[in-house]
């Protein structure tokens, strides 16, 4: 029986398997941030070992870094103070960091992909759960704890059961307003937060084939919101394109070489997955999420279920979700107030997400009461808006272009959503507190989160299109 | 890392579903770099109004007398989201030794093993009579036999764990010490597979 593209991957990186217990997988490349890192470099320091491939790490700062004046010293005493420490463990350990300042700082699934770093064929970790964004590149990508980081600091290798496999297959054509960030929510609304757990998902399809890797990456990030151990695409001449020519792409000789070996990552024709789901892709709307995780979405022009509808032992879990929302059973999501507008995020702040929403926007205003937070993913992806004059159609607009980081995501640093208050973001986890204590996240695609800045209401992007 | 053989303790019941690692030890508490301390911010949002310490939320288990012990019983797919360890770190920090659920979220186990808290999977109708229990009943977890029974019924369940992380766990080994007792196969590796 042939191989699926996980397993050729997969089998390829193996040193050993231990009887009755897990596979010890080889690591090509560790990225690490400074929020899930200290520790390790602590365990690393009692044991007295220096990290074992440092080439083979990359660093950023990117968790807690301010998004305003990061020219600045920053000002929260123990935000800086870990920022610090990453940069004092790198020089330690000889591991490159783009820290802030530096023109390839950002988000650390934004800029392994734009540096060329991440590449098709290779196995990659980091400290944060959204590492699954890299399998896009036909890849083993996942995040791991702060002990894994250990491990992989200390041996590039990793314990790991080999998960089971999956795949999710979109044919057809995508509807008029209807982006990647649509395809994922559709999925998860579909198998929920997780329907994919303890599973290695590939995603595939002509759906999946015609959008770009900025796209792809979408998906693949949210697939650890169905519980996915990873999410991947098998690479193409789409993947090949935007790698070439990039920082870190081999060049010469050795991107003849790599292309070779790229050209045979995919699944063979007879190869088994343990289960398989087809979707058509004429069946996704633009998504909206109603609820307290990223599996309680709907269509924006659809309604938040009524009780009749949700099975009995999850009742509770619906009600409090709900109640924490601040919404009925059975209310329309259209036409709700919006208060705050995110876009940014590992799931959603590249340069063509920017451009999506620059397009949208050329032209008109914000709504008079809602406050839009543009955050690009990188330095690189900030650089290129402003050449592009985005950043004066965003100024124009009233919307507030900020500078890299994770942001209001995850409300680590100073952004945050106020309690009470209702935002549509373009991240990827709508749990309760995620975007600050109390706050309430719509979660949606870049050009429905631009639609609600645009009237203050949930809005279905369609009926503002031409 | 502690070791782990045998826990009979009574419970802290958590009947709610998809539990994420936000709520667990939401992200504004992980500006730490180590590993200390994180107990007492555990469940904070849930634990607390407006996050004062002097308004505990009293509908909430951790904040109910009645409820102690070293096991938490949590609803299904617990730890899901964020892949941050403080998770485990608060939970064992706060003082639990186990976590039972009916369906985990794959880093959180692997975390959970990392830092000697046991995670236990049960069936929904184990979970369901774990929590029909009253707050004096007592869970016995024994990792060796890899059962978890609830006492006062002798109703008993056979949970799943790989043989390598028993081990572990049963000696207090972890991950790293095995790998690097591999340095050389791993060198090996490298040349001849890279």
């Amino acid at each position: 029986m042939g191989k699926t593209l996980f397993e050729k991957i997969w089998d390829k990186h193996v040193v050993k398997t231990i009887d009755g217990g897990p596979s010890v997988l080889y690591i090509d490349k560790h990225f690490i941030h400074e929020v899930t890192s200290p520790q390790a470099f602590t365990g690393l320091n009692k044991r007295g070992i220096k990290v074992f491939r440092p080439k083979q790490i990359v660093a950023t700062a990117d968790h807690n870094v301010p998004t305003l004046n990061q020219h600045l010293p920053i000002k929260e005493e123990l935000s800086r103070l870990q920022v610090e420490a990453l940069k004092k463990n790198c020089e330690e350990h000889g591991i490159e960091l783009y820290g802030l300042g530096h023109p390839y700082q950002g988000i650390v699934h934004v800029i392994g992909p734009e540096l060329g770093i991440t590449q098709p064929g290779m196995t990659i970790v980091c400290g944060d759960s959204h590492t699954s964004t890299h399998g896009a590149f036909g890849n083993i990508a996942f995040g791991i704890g702060t002990s894994e980081v250990e491990m992989v600091m200390t041996t590039q290798c990793l314990l790991q059961t080999k998960p089971k496999l999956m795949r999710i297959n979109i044919d057809g054509e995508l509807n008029k307003g209807v982006v990647s960030k649509d395809i994922v929510l559709y999925i998860l609304a579909k198998i929920s937060a997780s329907g994919a757990t303890g599973y290695a998902v590939e995603f595939a399809g002509s759906a999946i084939r015609s959008l770009s890797m900025e796209a792809r990456m979408t998906i693949c990030n949210m697939s650890i919101e169905m519980g996915a151990r990873c999410g991947m695409i098998a690479p193409d001449e789409t993947t090949f394109e935007y790698i070439k020519g990039r920082k870190f792409a081999p060049q010469g000789e050795a991107w003849d070489k790599a292309l070779a070996y790229w050209k045979t990552l995919y699944g063979d024709g007879d190869a088994n997955f343990d289960k398989e789901i087809f979707i058509k892709a004429e069946d996704i709307e633009p998504m909206i999420t109603y609820g307290t995780n990223p599996g309680m979405g709907i269509g924006v022009g659809g309604h938040v279920p009524s009780l009749t509808e949700i099975d009995e032992k999850e009742k509770a879990s619906f009600k409090k979700s709900l109640q924490y929302m601040g919404l009925e059973a059975g209310d329309d999501i259209k036409g709700k107030k919006v208060d705050y507008v995110f876009i940014g995020s590992c799931t959603n702040s590249r340069i063509e997400d920017l451009r999506m929403v620059a397009n949208f926007v050329k032209g008109k205003h914000k709504a008079k009461d809602v406050e839009v937070w543009i955050v690009p993913g990188s330095k690189q992806v900030e650089a290129q808006a402003k050449h592009e004059g985005i950043d004066k159609i965003f100024e124009e607009a009233g919307f507030m272009l900020r500078q890299p980081g994770c942001s209001a995501c995850l409300g680590m640093n100073e952004d945050k959503i106020p309690a009470g208050k209702y935002c549509v973001s373009t991240s990827n986890r709508n749990f309760e507190g995620r975007q600050g204590a109390g706050a309430r996240t719509l979660l949606a695609s870049p050009l429905t989160a631009a639609a609600a800045a645009i009237t203050g209401v949930i809005t279905d992007v369609r009926e503002l299109l031409n | 890392m502690r070791a782990f053989t045998i826990l009979n303790s009574r419970f802290v019941p958590l009947p709610i579903e998809n539990i994420d690692t936000d709520q667990i030890i939401p992200a504004r508490f992980l500006k730490s770099t180590t590993k200390d301390g994180f107990g007492k911010n555990l469940f904070r949002d849930w634990r607390y109004e407006n996050d004062d310490e002097k308004k505990p939320k009293t509908d909430f288990a951790l904040n109910q007398s009645q409820y102690k012990g070293e096991i938490l019983v949590a609803g299904k797919n617990f730890g899901c989201g964020s892949s941050r360890e403080h998770a485990a770190w608060s939970i064992l920090d706060y003082g639990f030794r186990a976590v039972v659920s009916s369906f985990f979220a794959d880093i959180f186990k692997n975390n959970a093993l990392n830092n000697g808290v046991l995670p236990v999977t049960v069936s929904e109708e184990f979970l369901k009579k774990i929590f029909q229990q009253n707050n004096t009943s007592t869970l016995s977890i024994d990792l060796e036999k890899q059962t978890i029974t609830i006492d006062k019924t002798g109703e008993q369940e056979h949970f799943d764990i790989s043989d390598y992380k028993k081990t572990c766990l049963l000696n207090g080994y972890d991950d790293i010490d095995y790998l690097l007792s591999l340095k050389k196969e791993i060198e090996q590796f490298e040349t001849t597979e890279k």
